[in-house]
């Protein structure tokens, strides 16, 4: 303990200064993750819904929308949001453009729409997924199409969704890493701009990774503690 | 048809370029994927370690970093390396880490973690009977391996194979952050010289979803060919 002490007493580069980056860069990642997964599940849920409707021009577009964003890099996206919407001739007098010039919104825009396609597919398959007697059930108390939706299947189909949506929001949260690249500056920007300033990639990386670490720790934590609340009724009753 | 402005077939290199990085980090990751399932099923203490920590640690950090980490730390790793082996040795030999191999580790690396899960599975899918029925026939332990539990481990392990291929063919999009001509960076340094990135950079998506579509159908050929035998479960 001691000796892992004095390693910090005696280091250049996690100065209180560069800490301050790295936890900006916290911020950042924390705030654009958190607004996309917020914003693209409120895409994603009526979405999910309409895409297993059985009429084709309903379901079709949805099918295209989340083809292509689950079928491409989001780097692309990423690229093609953020270079593309500066080329629209005329938006840059718009007042668009107040908010598309700053790097945030146009990586907020491609993740969003990125993870509305994901998210939309996992309710999709979950609702689809509902047992047919529940359905049946709902219809014998004379219950309509959205009463039935939303007294029966999204309930039991958000709460089977809920382990593929971990699954998402931790990728999201990985690939969140890759907004450096437009330069903001989230933890990974944060780690490019200190190796840059020390040139000490093993230092700036390892502990930008640990943080990574601890975030997806927690994040998995968390959604084990959900779905052992909202699941405890499918779990065998324990006599003591 | 779009015009490219020229740069067509400079995109197109960069295309193969995508390609190859792909499928040599796919062969890597199943290679690590393998051992890491063997690893983690193993009774040895110490092999069931040092494989859960590798595919905890690489299924908690971003790719970006790791490919980070390994462009820009690997070659001074490696000068350290070759420095040493210098030293004891008296052996000159210098590693290059340039933007492919560190592309190609990286990516190998990092789905080796989620291979390693997928034939964890895959494994344990397997009846044991058909292991117990290998020994009883006398075979030796590779060549049960390569009898018994590798062609029926591929049939469980093939959808989740496939999805770690469609996941590992986009990642493959980052290897243009650290340098190397890919075709996404070919195509974004295009659309920055000729200020038009639709015309560059909706063909590139166009390719990735071919290479997609393509996949797709190799995989539900190869899902029919190893569930051949299995009545109703095409």
């Amino acid at each position: 303990m001691d000796a892992f002490l004095s390693l910090f007493a005696n280091n250049e580069i996690f100065t209180p200064s560069t800490l301050l980056h790295y936890w900006d860069g916290l911020v950042t990642t924390v705030h654009l993750v958190f607004l996309s997964l917020l914003l693209g599940l409120f895409i994603a849920l009526p979405l999910g819904i309409l895409q297993n409707s059985k009429s084709w021009w309903i379901n079709k577009p949805i099918w295209l929308f989340v083809y292509i964003f689950r079928g491409t890099p989001l780097l692309v996206q990423l690229y093609l949001i953020y270079y593309g919407t500066a080329q629209i001739t005329g938006i840059q007098e718009t007042i668009f453009w107040a908010v598309l010039s700053e790097a945030f919104y146009p990586c907020l825009i491609a993740f969003v729409l990125n993870t509305a396609a994901y998210t939309t597919e996992i309710i999709r398959g979950s609702i689809e997924t509902t047992p047919k007697g529940e359905i049946e059930a709902a219809k014998a108390y004379g219950m309509n199409y959205w009463q039935s939706l939303r007294r029966v299947i999204l309930p039991n189909a958000l709460r089977r969704a809920l382990p593929a949506y971990s699954n998402e929001v931790i990728f999201m949260l990985h690939a969140s890493a890759i907004s450096s690249v437009v330069t903001i500056v989230d933890l990974t920007g944060a780690a490019r701009d200190i190796y840059a300033k020390y040139y000490a990639p093993f230092d700036a990386f390892l502990f930008v990774a640990a943080i990574y670490l601890c975030l997806t720790f927690s994040l998995i934590f968390m959604f084990n503690k959900i779905e052992h609340k909202i699941m405890a009724h499918t779990k065998p009753i324990r006599h003591s | 048809m779009i015009d490219l402005h020229g740069y067509g077939p400079s995109i197109f290199s960069g295309a193969i370029i995508t390609i190859e990085v792909a499928f040599l980090s796919l062969a890597l990751a199943c290679l690590l994927g393998l051992l890491g399932a063997l690893g983690k099923l193993s009774e040895n203490l110490f092999l069931r370690s040092v494989a859960t920590i590798y595919t905890t640690i690489i299924r908690g950090v971003p790719d970006l970093v790791l490919m980070l980490l390994i462009f820009f730390g690997g070659q001074i790793m490696m000068n350290n390396v070759s420095d040493w082996l210098y030293e004891q040795y008296k052996v000159d030999i210098f590693f290059n880490i340039d933007e492919f191999v560190a592309g190609v580790f990286t990516i190998g690396f990092i789905f080796g973690a989620y291979m390693a899960e997928t034939f964890r599975g895959a494994f344990l899918a397997v009846d044991k009977g058909q292991a117990e029925a290998g020994l009883a026939y006398g075979m030796s332990r590779s060549q049960l391996f390569r009898r018994i539990l590798f062609p029926q481990m591929m049939r469980h392990a093939l959808p989740g194979l496939g999805n770690n291929w469609l996941v590992l063919l986009k990642t493959t999009a980052l290897v243009s952050i650290i340098g190397l001509s890919d075709m996404v960076r070919l195509a974004s340094e295009a659309a920055k010289a000729v200020h038009e990135p639709f015309t560059f950079l909706i063909p590139v998506a166009g390719v990735y979803l071919a290479l997609t579509a393509v996949s797709e159908w190799v995989l539900k050929r190869l899902k029919a060919k190893y569930n051949s035998g299995y009545a109703g479960t095409h």
